[in-house]
C-alpha cells in the first residue's frame, strides 16, 4: 500500500488546501505524475507522487485543508489486490484525516488536554477523552512552591493544613519542614524515613566510635526479689496498670544515677557538662528496622507507675512517628534493653554527646549462688559503656554495684 | 604680506545680514552658558558644542522656508535656535525638564520640534541621512516643492548610510539638500586619516548630485551657497550637496584631551571666527557700530539668562509617567 | 605601569591586557574609531599608538560595518584582530557582519573556516546619554549561536578575559559596561587564570541567589550587603560569560538557596534574564521555593533626565525589594 501524503513544499508551509485531484481511483500513476493541486499560503501548486501505483482511495476532498504529512490518498502497489488492500486498511485503521484537519484549525487560544496519563492529585481521577478547554483561570489553588510541594511529598505533610509564609501567602519549604518536624512524621513515606534514620544512626555511631574512648563493664544482677515484688504488685491492679520489668530497670538506673552524676550528661567542647535532670533515652527498635532513643523525661522524679505509663506511651508514639522534637534531642543517657531479642550481654555504643549507655540483656533463669547455696533465679546482665574522657572504670563499677543494690530493694525504688 | 583676511563686502541686504549676525551671537552666548551649566552639573550626558561653526547653521537655515524640514545631528543647538525653537524650550530640554522641546526626554543630542519641522537631534553618526531621504520622498509623493535640509558631519561620509542615501536620493530624484559640515575631524580623526577621497564634493558627484563648496566660516558665503542649493532642489525636485568648510573651536564633546590637533591650528582658525568675520565686515561698510553690536550681544545674553531661569523654574516630569510616549496614547 | 602595588582601574587593566596581547603575538592588532591618536573614546588604548605604531593601532573611519567586517576578514586570513566598536549602540551598524558573517562562517563552510576575532564594545546606561546611547544589547548578542559573549565586571576579569578570548578559535564579543571604566581596585592575581566558560560566585549566601552580570554586579553586591543587614543572606552570582551560559552554576546556586532574583540591564521582554529564568524553571523547578523575580530595565527607551533614567534602570533598592519579596518579607 502506498500512502500519498501532503508534502512540505517549503520550510514555511505547514498545511495545504486541496483544490482538486487530477487523478481518480483506478488511475495508474507513475513516479513524477501530478496527482493533485494544492493551495498553499503562497500559491496553488501541482503536487507530484514519487511512486508507481494505482489510485485506490482518495481520502481528502477538494476544499479540505490538511496539514503537511497527512495521508491524502491510498494507492495500490504493483500486484497488490483489493483483498490485500482491505486487510491493510483494517490493520492500519485508516488515518483519520479529519483529526489532522481538526488539529490544524484549533483556535490558538485553546489547548488540548488529555487527562489519562498523569494521576496528579488535583487532576480528575477518571480518564477523560481529550477535550478542548479554554485556558480560563483554574479554581483558586493553594499556593505552594515547587520545592515545598516536593518536600511535603517526602515528609507526607498535608499541604491543605498549612498556612504559607512565603510571597503571596505561598507555602515554603520552611513551612513544610516546621510541620514535618513538629509532629506529622507519621505520614512520612517509609522508604525515605528509614533511609534517613539509618543515615542518622550511621553518622552518630561513626562519630561515637571515632571520638569517644569507650570502656566497657558488665555485671550479673539477680532479679528474684524484683520479679517477686513485681508479680505481687501486678496481681493487685488492672491489666492496664501493670508494670513491666523494663520500667523497673529504668527506675533503678535513674536511682543509681543520682549518686553517679558523672555518667549523666554531655561531653561538649572538650569538657563534661552534667545534666540537671535524668532524661533516659530509651532505645526503641522500629518494626521496619533501625532504632530511635527518645527521652523519657525526669525518670528520677517519676513514680514507677508514671514511668511505666510514660514508657508505654513513648514506645507507641515512637512506632507511630509522633514523637516530640524535645524527646529526640535531650536524652542525658541511654538505656538499651535487648533481652527480648535473646542477647545476654550488650556492648553499647554511646550516643554523642552523651557519656554513657547502659545495656540489659535478657532476664533468664540461671544458677545463682546465694548465702552458700546454688539456686535458680532470674538474672540479668547489666552492662555499662562509658566515656573514658569523663569517668574511669572504677566509677563505672561503683555505678553497676549501686544499680544491682537498687534492684534488690524494688519497693524502695 | 599680512595675516589679516581681506574684508569681503557683505552682499546681502543689511537687515538679513544683521539677522544672521544676531543668530550667530545668540548661539554663541547660549552655548557658552551651556558649557558653564555643564560644569555645574545642570546639563548632563554628552554636550557637543557648535562654537566656531555657527555660520553654517545660520547661513543655511535662513535659506529655508518655514515649510521646509530640517534634519540635524547631535551637535544641533545652533540649528534649533536658528530654526526658531525658543531658547527657553531648548534650555529646558538641556536640563531635562518637561517644558523642554522634547519634553525633557531627549536632552542636548535630541532636540525635536514639530512646529518648526525640526526632526532632531540624531546621535548615531549618519543616522539622519536615510531619514531625510525618506522625508523628501514623502514630499515628492505629495508633489510638494519642499526642501528637506539634512545636516551631517564629514565623518558621516564614511558611513554606509551616507552612500546609500545619496544614491537613493539621486536615483529617485528626491528633494534633499545635503549640507555637509566639514569641520575636518571625525571626533578625533582628521579627514585625511578617515577618507580616501578628501574632496568631499567629488564623492557626492560620484552619485550624480550637483555640488557646491563654501567657506563655512563666512555666513554670507554659506547663505549664498545654501540658497543656490535650495533653489535648485525646488526647481529640479532632485538632491543637492554642499560642503561647508568649517572648524569647531572646542572639544568634540565636553571631555576631550584634543590630542589629535595642535593648539596653534585651533588658534589659526579662531582668527577666522564667523562672528568676528561678519562683524568686522559690517563695521567696515558702516552697517554696524560697536554699540549696535553690544546691543545685539546684550540682548542675546538677556535671552540666555531668561532661558536659564525658565529651565531652572520648570518642573520635573513625575516618575509615574516614565513609560509614556513609547507608543501612541491609546 | 601601575602605581601603588596592584591598585589599578578597570580601564588600565584592559589596557594592560591589550599590551600583553600585542607583545605576545604579532598577529594581534587593534582597530576602531579613535583608538589611536585620540587614545580611545574611553581611553582604553591611550598610549598604545606610541608603542605599537599605526599598523597595529589602527584608527578607522566611522564605518562600523566595514571595519568590523574587515576585522572578520582579517581573522579569517590568519590575524588575531581586536576590534573596538566604540559602543554597543554603534555596533548595530555592524550587526549584519557580526551576525551574518562572523557567527555563521564556520558553520556555513562546514567547519573549514574560523573567525578568531575579538570585538569589544562599551555598553549600558547610567550617564544620561539618552535613548540612542544607552543600550544594553548583551542579550541580543547572546542569542546568536556562533558567538561567545563575555561581560567582565571586575578588574580581574578586565585584565584576564582578553587573553582567553584571543586564544579562542571563534568570534568573541566583550561587553564593557561604560560605568566600570573608572572602577578602582586591586588585582587579585585571579586574573591570570580567568576563563571564558564559567560563572563565579562573588558572594556566598544561603537564602536567595542574585544572578547578574556586567555593570549590575556592583549594584547587586551593594544590595546583598544591605540585605545582610536585614538578616537576609544573599548569594551573588556573576555570570561573566553570557554565551554559552554556565547553567550548572546557576542551577547549583538556586538548588542551594531555592530562590532567584535576576538582575539584567536589558529590557525585560525577551531579555537574557528571561533566558536564565527559563533555564532555572527547566532544570531546578522543584528546588524553587518562590517565584523567580527579575529586576530589568523598564520597557522604555532610556530617558535623558537623571531621575527618569534612574527609575528606568535596575537599582539597588529595587534589587533589595525583589529579594525581600521572594522571601515573603
Amino acid at each position: 500500500m502506498i500512502e500519498f501524503k501532503l508534502p512540505s513544499l517549503g520550510a514555511d508551509m505547514d498545511q495545504g488546501k486541496l483544490v482538486e485531484w487530477t487523478v481518480k481511483p483506478g488511475d495508474h500513476v507513475t513516479k513524477g505524475s501530478v496527482v493533485a493541486v494544492v493551495d498553499t499560503s503562497k500559491s496553488a501548486i501541482d503536487v507530484e507522487i514519487w511512486h508507481d501505483g494505482t489510485v485506490w482511495e482518495l481520502l481528502t476532498q477538494p476544499g479540505e485543508t490538511v496539514p503537511v504529512g497527512a495521508v491524502m490518498a491510498l494507492l495500490l502497489e504493483a500486484g497488490e489486490t483489493q483483498e490485500q488492500a482491505l486487510a491493510w486498511k483494517r490493520d492500519h485503521a485508516a488515518v483519520p484525516v479529519a483529526a489532522y484537519a481538526t488539529a490544524a484549525v484549533l483556535p490558538p487560544a485553546a489547548t488540548v488536554t488529555s487527562a489519562p496519563s498523569t494521576p496528579a492529585h488535583d487532576s480528575p481521577a477518571a480518564p477523560a477523552p481529550p477535550t478542548l478547554v479554554s485556558p480560563a483561570a483554574p479554581a483558586a489553588r493553594t499556593r505552594v512552591s515547587p520545592a515545598a510541594r516536593k518536600r511535603a511529598a517526602e515528609l507526607g505533610v498535608d499541604l491543605a493544613a498549612l498556612a504559607g509564609s512565603g510571597p503571596e501567602g505561598a507555602i515554603t519549604i520552611e513551612d513544610v519542614e516546621k510541620t514535618g518536624k513538629a509532629g506529622s512524621a507519621a505520614a512520612t513515606t517509609p522508604l525515605n524515613r528509614m533511609t534517613e534514620i539509618r543515615k542518622t544512626i550511621g553518622a552518630a555511631m561513626t562519630r561515637s566510635k571515632r571520638e569517644i574512648p569507650h570502656y566497657y563493664l558488665a555485671t550479673d544482677i539477680p532479679l528474684a526479689r524484683a520479679t517477686e515484688w513485681l508479680a505481687a504488685r501486678n496481681t493487685q491492679c488492672s491489666v492496664t496498670e501493670r508494670v513491666l520489668m523494663a520500667a523497673v530497670l529504668l527506675k533503678a538506673v535513674a536511682h543509681a544515677l543520682k549518686r553517679h552524676a558523672a555518667l549523666n550528661g554531655f561531653y561538649r567542647d572538650g569538657r563534661f557538662e552534667p545534666a540537671n535532670a535524668v532524661h533516659i533515652g530509651v532505645a526503641i527498635s522500629l518494626r521496619q528496622g533501625g532504632l530511635i532513643a527518645p527521652a523519657l523525661h525526669d525518670c528520677d522524679s517519676k513514680s514507677l507507675d508514671e514511668l511505666m505509663r510514660g514508657l508505654a506511651d513513648l514506645v507507641r508514639r515512637a512506632r507511630a512517628f509522633t514523637l516530640r522534637s524535645s524527646e529526640l534531642s535531650d536524652p542525658t543517657i541511654t538505656v538499651t534493653n535487648l533481652g527480648d531479642g535473646g542477647a545476654d550481654l550488650v556492648h553499647g555504643v554511646i550516643y554523642p554527646p552523651q557519656v554513657a549507655i547502659i545495656g540489659f540483656g535478657g532476664v533468664r533463669e540461671r544458677s545463682w549462688v546465694e548465702e552458700g547455696a546454688v539456686r535458680a533465679m532470674p538474672v540479668v546482665t547489666a552492662s555499662l559503656a562509658a566515656d573514658h574522657r569523663v569517668t574511669d572504670g572504677h566509677l563505672g563499677a561503683l555505678f553497676l554495684a549501686d544499680l544491682s543494690r537498687s534492684l534488690q530493694a524494688p519497693d524502695k525504688l | 604680506m599680512s595675516d589679516v583676511i581681506p574684508l569681503k563686502p557683505v552682499t546681502l541686504p543689511r537687515e538679513l545680514a544683521l539677522t544672521l549676525l544676531t543668530d550667530m551671537v545668540r548661539i554663541r552666548r547660549f552655548e557658552e552658558a551651556c558649557a558653564q551649566l555643564y560644569g555645574e552639573g545642570k546639563i548632563r550626558g554628552f554636550l557637543h558644542l557648535y562654537i566656531g561653526e555657527e555660520a553654517v547653521a545660520v547661513g543655511a537655515i535662513h535659506a529655508l522656508t518655514t515649510q521646509d524640514a530640517v534634519v540635524a545631528t547631535y551637535r544641533e543647538h545652533g540649528h534649533a535656535l536658528t530654526r526658531g525653537i525658543s531658547a527657553n524650550a531648548i534650555m529646558a530640554e538641556m536640563y531635562g525638564k518637561c517644558t523642554g522641546c522634547s519634553h525633557g526626554r531627549g536632552g542636548s543630542m535630541h532636540l525635536f520640534d514639530a512646529a518648526t519641522r525640526f526632526y532632531g537631534g540624531n546621535a548615531i553618526v549618519g543616522g539622519g541621512l536615510p531619514l531625510a531621504t525618506g522625508l523628501a520622498l514623502s514630499e515628492k509623493l505629495k508633489q510638494k516643492q519642499i526642501v528637506t535640509a539634512c545636516f551631517f558631519g564629514e565623518g558621516a561620509m564614511a558611513e554606509g548610510a551616507f552612500h546609500e542615501s545619496l544614491n537613493l536620493a539621486a536615483l529617485w530624484q528626491l528633494p534633499v539638500a545635503f549640507f555637509c559640515e566639514n569641520n575636518l575631524y571625525a571626533m578625533g580623526t582628521a579627514l585625511a586619516r578617515s577618507e580616501s577621497q578628501t574632496d568631499l564634493c567629488a564623492k557626492a558627484a560620484a552619485y550624480h548630485l550637483p555640488t557646491l563648496r563654501a567657506d563655512g566660516m563666512d555666513v554670507v558665503a554659506v547663505h549664498d551657497a545654501a540658497r543656490t542649493a535650495c533653489a535648485a532642489v525646488r526647481e529640479t525636485g532632485g538632491p543637492y550637496f554642499v560642503e561647508f568648510q568649517t572648524y569647531r573651536f572646542r572639544a568634540h564633546s565636553m571631555f576631550d584631551a584634543e590630542l589629535y590637533r595642535d593648539k596653534t591650528e585651533v588658534e589659526e582658525w579662531k582668527k577666522r571666527g564667523p562672528i568676528h568675520n561678519l562683524t568686522n565686515r559690517l563695521k567696515a561698510q558702516n552697517w554696524l557700530t560697536e554699540d549696535e553690536f553690544l546691543a545685539i550681544d546684550a540682548e542675546a545674553e538677556r535671552e540666555v539668562r531668561a532661558a536659564v531661569a525658565f529651565a531652572e523654574e520648570s518642573p520635573w516630569e513625575p516618575i509615574a509617567t516614565l513609560t509614556q510616549d513609547v507608543y501612541a496614547a491609546p | 605601569m601601575n602605581t601603588l602595588g596592584n591598585k589599578t582601574t578597570y580601564r588600565e587593566a584592559l589596557r594592560e591586557a591589550h599590551c600583553d596581547a600585542m607583545r605576545a603575538d604579532p598577529r594581534v592588532f587593534l582597530m576602531g574609531e579613535d583608538v589611536g591618536k585620540y587614545g580611545g573614546s574611553y581611553a582604553v588604548s591611550k598610549g598604545l599608538l606610541d608603542e605599537f605604531g599605526v599598523e597595529r593601532i589602527r584608527d578607522t573611519p566611522l564605518s562600523e560595518l566595514a571595519f568590523v567586517g574587515a576585522g572578520i576578514g582579517a581573522a579569517l586570513g590568519g590575524m588575531r584582530p581586536i576590534v573596538e566598536v566604540m559602543t554597543v549602540n554603534f555596533s548595530l551598524l555592524a550587526l549584519d557582519q557580526i551576525v551574518n558573517t562572523a557567527a555563521t562562517l564556520r558553520h556555513m563552510s562546514g567547519g573549514q573556516f574560523a573567525i578568531p576575532l575579538v570585538i569589544r564594545m562599551a555598553t549600558g546606561a547610567g550617564r544620561q546619554l539618552a535613548a540612542q546611547h544607552s543600550h544594553s544589547f548583551e542579550g541580543w548578542y547572546a542569542h546568536v549561536p556562533g558567538l561567545k559573549v563575555l561581560a567582565p565586571a571586575t578588574i580581574d576579569d578586565a585584565r584576564g578575559m582578553l587573553a582567553p578570548a584571543l586564544a579562542d578559535p571563534d568570534p568573541v564579543v566583550i561587553f564593557e559596561h561604560a560605568l566600570l571604566y573608572n572602577l578602582e581596585g586591586e588585582l587579585s592575581g585571579e586574573w591570570k587564570s580567568a576563563d571564558i566558560r564559567s560563572a563565579r560566585v562573588r558572594r556566598e549566601g544561603t537564602q536567595v541567589s542574585l544572578i547578574t552580570y556586567g555593570g549590575s554586579l556592583w549594584k547587586t553586591l551593594d544590595a546583598a550587603r544591605e540585605l545582610a543587614a536585614l538578616g537576609i543572606d544573599a548569594e551573588v552570582l556573576d555570570l561573566r560569560v553570557l554565551r554559552p551560559l554556565d547553567t550548572a552554576a546557576i542551577v547549583a546556586s538556586v538548588r542551594k538557596t531555592h530562590r532567584a532574583v535576576i538582575i539584567d540591564e536589558g529590557w525585560k521582554t525577551g531579555s537574557l534574564a528571561a533566558e536564565i529564568c527559563a533555564r532555572i524553571v527547566e532544570e531546578a523547578f522543584y528546588d524553587l521555593d518562590a517565584p523567580i523575580a527579575r529586576v530589568c530595565t523598564e520597557e522604555v527607551p532610556i530617558p535623558y533626565p537623571k531621575h527618569l533614567e534612574d527609575a528606568a534602570l535596575p537599582q539597588t533598592p529595587k534589587i533589595i525589594a525583589a529579594a525581600k519579596a521572594v522571601l515573603g518579607k
